[in-house]
């Protein structure tokens, strides 16, 4: 269209360019405050609002690392199944396990929400590229272990857990609220095998006593490194991902858990523990930190079993997968066939 | 002879070795839906053992409860039939085992529903609604896996020639049976034989399976004896409390 | 001479399960609720699988699996499905645990 003169009223393309961007970046600079204030006012963010890319990919990364240590910490307790030295107790650790294959599939579901195909996911935690919780990096060595795993590490994550029944995530928030629910089960079974072993017989005793000595630091190291050595955290308690801190955490569980320690007869395997009147907290030795970052790194106990287990029933389970998915496709098309005969 | 004790242990260990099997797979299931589903399946088969076994101490009247029976007897003690220590082998091996087993669960409990001993015929019907949904879930994969892929086919085909050999056991009768059937609190086996071969058959039919030529069964669990397998598995399975008699658990 | 390469399996392997989406309704309950979602092969599958992982403590629940992809959405508007305890499998529940007084908060 030409203006007066004729020239040209529309703007060389160059800067129509430039100025369109500039339109976008105000668009999300907007978006990006509407978004800000949303989720400081406490409301939930659904999987069809806009989001900012960062909110989204934390989000796949936390949730699916979740999902993932649901998944692996199957292992060290199914372990057990087999061995599980009443019916009772077989069946209770059966449903606590397929509990926690429950738990992983509404956080793979939550997850998907997002964009993201279950699938790919588990390739990133077969490939390594994915983390899950590095306490399932640790052996199973005696029946006190399910207990100490059920006491300390189903603990431990209940604390974790149960603010995240507030995240701003809907469907996060949504699938912690009802595996919460079925968590507290878990922690109170393993409590109670520990109280009837740290009152069993001599050899019972030393078992959970063992069982203690190992699980106890790793439990501690669950709640995450020191909140100065954190690079993820400030930017997920932003934006309602987090809503405490690593340390707030672990000290919460250490205040909580000694007194049931001692309730159970068992030493709390750290000379250097004490209770400080003055804050009115426990106060642990040194954690060890360079452990962490081994078992983390992939040099823990059991990381390499771990994954071989998981990409072991993968890969077995590949034909099974794709038999079914044929089968289903068969189906399909001789219902279609039989509709175009039947018309 | 204790008639009653001995049909109740061959109910007991049926569902408790099929029960310890299932939860071998807890984790390393072919899709975690699939584990859920081996395992809830696994649960219902250790409450029925936990309900049957129960029973069984009972009627021995020897103090013996459901983990004096499970983890203190030796394998020639044992009175499952040969098909449930069959090992898990691969996927197919285990729906083949499944299958075979829930058709003729299906049959059992429906017939012990109306056992003449009241406490017999509670367990067998709550034991019928999950034999059912098992059923439909073991048939359900037979035919996904008979008429899948080829390789599905192929496999599936050959667990069925591997297995069914071992069902046989389950259609055993004896003077156990009989003395069962007789007094009215329980089955012969046998009776179920024809039903069962039916649903083989139709199963066969849709899933695009041959059902393979008659062979000489393997039988010998309602009698103590038993394939190489069973040892290993309760070895693993009674180590605990075989290792610590005195503790509790 | 382009050197022929094999076929790639792993594009064929990446044809995945469908997604479904689960719908709940209790026994007690008026109405179906969104409680998540499953892969399945096929629908059966879906509806026996949705009792296993949603229904595993609740008799009687009305299943409704639909495949994501036959939905369209605004904005989703689910509230929480609150449990009403299956009768049998009580060691599932908090409350089957005899615990001492002293142990607070579990």
């Amino acid at each position: 269209m030409n203006g007066f003169g004729g020239e040209p009223l529309l703007p060389p393309i160059g800067s129509l360019h430039v100025i369109l961007r500039i339109f976008d970046v105000l668009m999300e600079m907007d978006l990006l405050q509407r978004f800000e204030a949303y989720v400081a006012a406490e409301k939930k963010i659904e999987p069809k609002d806009w989001m900012p890319d960062a909110y989204r990919k934390t989000l796949i990364r936390q949730i699916s690392q979740h999902a993932h240590s649901e998944i692996v910490g199957m292992l060290p307790e199914g372990n057990w199944i087999s061995r599980a030295p009443s019916l009772k107790r077989k069946a209770i650790l059966m449903a606590k396990v397929q509990d926690e294959a429950g738990h992983g599939l509404y956080l793979y579901s939550a997850c998907e929400t997002l964009g993201v195909q279950r699938d790919d996911t588990i390739e990133d935690l077969h490939s390594g590229k994915a983390k899950y919780s590095s306490i399932f990096n640790y052996p199973t060595l005696n029946w006190a272990d399910i207990g100490a795993i059920g006491w300390l590490v189903d603990g431990a994550a209940i604390m974790n857990q149960v603010p995240i029944c507030k995240c701003s995530y809907g469907p996060y928030a949504r699938a912690m609220v009802r595996v919460c629910k079925e968590e507290s089960f878990h922690q109170r079974q393993g409590f109670q095998i520990m109280m009837n072993m740290a009152g069993g017989t001599e050899d019972q005793k030393a078992m959970a006593q063992d069982a203690f000595n190992r699980w106890w630091w790793p439990s501690l190291m669950m709640f995450g490194p020191p909140d100065d050595d954190s690079p993820n955290s400030a930017q997920s308690m932003a934006w309602n991902i987090k809503r405490f801190s690593n340390d707030e955490l672990r000290q919460k569980f250490v205040d909580l858990t000694v007194p049931q320690a001692d309730l159970l007869g068992l030493t709390v395997p750290d000379p250097d523990l004490k209770w400080n009147e003055e804050t009115g907290h426990y106060e642990t030795g040194e954690i060890d930190w360079s452990e962490f970052k081994r078992v983390v790194s992939g040099h823990g106990p059991c990381n390499k079993e771990r994954i071989e287990a998981r990409r072991k029933a993968w890969d077995e389970g590949a034909w099974v997968r794709e038999a079914a998915r044929v089968h289903a496709e068969k189906r399909a098309s001789r219902r279609a066939d039989a509709n175009t005969a039947a018309a | 002879m204790n008639a009653r004790f001995e049909y109740l242990l061959r109910l007991g260990d049926d569902a408790l070795i099929l029960g310890q099997q299932l939860g071998l797979w807890t984790g390393h299931g072919p899709v975690l839906e699939e584990d859920i589903a081996l395992t809830n399946i696994g649960l219902d088969q250790i409450g029925q053992a936990r309900a049957w076994l129960t029973l069984a101490g009972k009627a021995e009247g020897a103090g013996r409860d459901e983990d004096k029976l499970a983890y203190f007897r030796d394998q020639s003690g044992f009175r499952n039939a040969l098909l449930c220590e069959r090992p898990n082998g691969h996927f197919g091996d285990t729906i083949v085992r499944q299958f075979l087993f829930d058709a003729y669960a299906v049959c059992l409990h429906a017939a012990l529903s109306g056992s003449s001993d009241a406490e017999m015929a509670a367990i067998a019907r709550k034991s019928a609604k999950e034999s059912a949904y098992h059923l439909r879930h073991s048939r359900a994969w037979m035919v996904r896996l008979g008429d899948g892929t080829e390789e599905s086919h192929s496999k599936v085909q050959q667990s069925l020639n591997d297995l069914l050999p071992y069902a046989g056991d389950l259609f055993h009768s004896d003077a156990v049976t009989e003395q069962a059937a007789g007094e009215g609190w329980g089955a012969d086996p046998a009776a179920f034989r024809p039903a069962w071969d039916t649903a083989v058959d139709e199963m066969c039919a849709e899933a695009c399976l041959t059902r393979p030529e008659s062979v000489p069964e393997q039988v010998g669990g309602r009698e103590g004896r038993h394939t190489e397998q069973l040892s290993f598995l309760l070895a693993e399975m009674q180590v605990l409390p075989r290792t610590y008699p005195d503790a509790q658990w | 001479m382009p050197i022929l390469q094999p076929p790639n399996l792993s594009i064929v392997e990446k044809q995945h399960w469908p997604l479904w989406e689960i719908f709940i309704r209790s026994r007690q309950g008026l109405s179906h609720r969104h409680v998540g979602s499953l892969h399945a092969a096929d629908a059966e599958m879906a509806v026996e699988n949705a009792r296993d992982v949603y229904t595993r403590r609740q008799e009687g629940a009305s299943i409704w699996v639909v495949p994501a992809s036959a939905i369209t959405a605004s904005s989703p508007d689910e509230k929480e499905v609150l449990f009403d305890p299956a009768d049998d499998k009580v060691y599932r529940h908090p409350t089957f645990y005899d615990l001492p007084d002293e142990v607070k908060n579990m």
